[in-house]
């Protein structure tokens, strides 16, 4: 008894750490491949260099293009997916009747379980032809439809949180509210969603962290030209979709333009991981304190 | 029984959580400017009864009424009743301090802000004054822009009845205001509780039978979802008519 009890806790411990050494391990790969880079490609250079042509015979390795592409998607996600996703934790929470909750609460979250590959093509084929019905001069890739697409995307991802958010503010501020003589629009935005604002930041947060990080929707909807432009209509390039591009290529294993695709990941590391910590932060320092 | 003017009656009112009928056949009329207090053991319906007054059940699903209740004669059940109009006339104070986590300041003209008021003076002006009448101006004068978080429990509850009082209803109800606050802040809430009764028509619940001795002029005893008596608070506690409210009184239940 007491020797599987051991065992038992052993596997537990095994299962914790592998998950952290793994964790370590890719952190390691990354930082020591892109030594490699940056012991050819000067930090200033990359950071401050305005093109991204590592694939050419005139190699310039400026990873402001992929940021800009990147922010640029994210950027449009975020527009199309906070008030969105914002209007239905409100909604969910201040108007619908139970049984109205029971029903959309899942529904959106299938919006989560769609493939992004899905959603990828879901921007090319319908999408960006709908669009162009009204932009003219819209590129049959471009950063506009991929980030609305990721937008939607991501809705499900806000309008969660933040419904939990909104939820858990205390049932005594919305009858404080309705007992001033609120009506219900004035009581869910000028008391409950201010109430619940920290979360509905951490909300907003990790969704920025997901649009950062995701990559089939733009690959295939944005197109793979580096560009550092804010123009949502011409096709862009995001660090993920590099990465992509690099990792499906033939690219020598080993050589510069191998490591480039590290010197982007850790790029992309360090945006995901602040971001991750930021909200960690904002959670706790301003969770508001109710008993 | 009525020496002044009635300003909030119920008539022939039953109230249901889906099958359960919480209150039965309620017939009662709250005097204007006098304080009506509410007693009976937990589950009575004396806070049921109360949120009908302004209301407030209308979000609990499967809570209805029947009969009436009549502010001023006319029906709040009203179709044509606008319940957001109606609770600026009809304030509340709730069992546990719920001030917003805003600053004071804003805790105080919340009501005013959402009327549309934005005139900066005229806004200092009516949050001096709703402090002042609950003497609570003196203690934060100077921390106006600090959270009302920050406070007390006690001088929340104030502040939450100045933020009431902001709106200038004619009637507060009260439910079970100082049941969360220690004996201190709890006399200067009935000390208040009698100097509003001079402008405002005042129907507290409590649990507590001096406090109810102490600060209402009439007094209505509930038990399980029925009025039992209803009457000058003096003769309620000095001589009921009915043996269960002489017994709630007592002591021997509740």
């Amino acid at each position: 008894m007491k020797v599987s009890e051991r065992i038992i806790e052993g596997l537990l411990w095994l299962s914790a750490v592998i998950t952290i050494l793994v964790t370590i391990g890719i952190i390691w790969v990354l930082l020591s491949q892109s030594i490699g880079f940056f012991q050819v490609v000067s930090l200033t250079e990359f950071l401050t260099e305005k093109e991204w042509t590592p694939l050419f015979a005139d190699k310039k390795f400026g990873i402001m293009p992929l940021v800009a592409g990147t922010l640029l998607t994210t950027f449009i996600a975020i527009a199309v997916a906070l008030p969105l996703g914002l209007t239905i934790a409100v909604y969910l929470n201040e108007y619908a009747p139970a049984r109205m909750r029971q029903i959309v609460k899942p529904l959106l979250e299938i919006l989560a379980t769609i493939p992004t590959v899905v959603y990828g093509f879901f921007a090319l084929t319908v999408v960006t032809p709908f669009l162009q019905q009204f932009i003219p001069g819209l590129a049959g890739f471009n950063a506009l439809s991929a980030g609305m697409v990721m937008g939607i995307m991501i809705v499900p991802m806000i309008s969660s949180l933040s419904e939990d958010a909104i939820s858990a503010v205390p049932r005594s501020l919305r009858e404080a509210a309705y007992g001033m003589g609120s009506t219900r629009l004035q009581t869910a935005f000028g008391v409950m969603v201010p109430a619940a604002s920290s979360g509905i930041v951490v909300s907003v947060i990790l969704a920025i962290s997901r649009a950062v990080g995701e990559t089939m929707i733009v690959a295939i909807a944005a197109g793979q030209q580096p560009r550092l432009t804010m123009n949502p209509l011409v096709p862009i390039e995001t660090i993920t979709t590099y990465i992509v591009q690099v990792s499906l290529g033939d690219v020598p294993h080993g050589s510069l333009e191998y490591k480039t695709i590290f010197a982007a990941g850790i790029t992309l590391f360090v945006f995901t991981f602040a971001l991750n910590n930021i909200s960690f932060w904002i959670k706790k320092k301003y969770q508001e304190k109710y008993d | 029984m009525a020496k002044n003017n009635i300003k909030l009656e119920a008539k022939n009112l039953n109230a249901y959580y889906g099958d359960f009928k919480a209150l039965k056949d309620i017939t009662i009329s709250m005097e204007e400017k006098a304080v009506t207090a509410f007693i009976g053991p937990s589950g009575c319906g004396k806070s049921t009864f109360l949120r009908t007054l302004n209301r407030m059940n209308d979000y609990i699903d499967g809570f209805r009424t029947e009969g009436d209740i009549l502010l001023d004669g006319k029906d709040i059940y009203d179709k044509n009743i606008r319940v957001d109009e109606l609770r600026k006339e009809v304030g509340m104070v709730f069992q546990k301090p719920n001030p917003f986590p805003k600053t004071i300041f804003e805790n105080v003209v919340y009501g005013l802000k959402i009327q549309g008021i934005k005139n900066k003076a005229h806004l200092e002006e009516a949050a001096e004054k709703s402090l002042r009448q609950t003497a609570l101006w003196e203690e934060v004068k100077d921390k106006m822009h600090k959270s009302a978080l920050a406070l007390s429990g006690g001088q929340q509850q104030r502040l939450c009845i100045a933020r009431a009082l902001a709106i200038s209803p004619s009637v507060i109800l009260m439910d079970e205001p100082t049941s969360a606050l220690d004996p201190i802040s709890t006399a200067k809430i009935e000390e208040l509780i009698y100097e509003l009764k001079n402008d405002y028509t005042i129907v507290i619940v409590t649990h507590n039978m001096q406090q109810a001795g102490r600060v209402s002029d009439n007094t209505a005893f509930f038990y399980m979802g029925e009025l039992i008596e209803f009457g000058k608070t003096k003769t309620i506690f000095t001589s009921p008519s009915n043996d269960r409210t002489q017994n709630y009184i007592t002591g021997r239940f509740g």
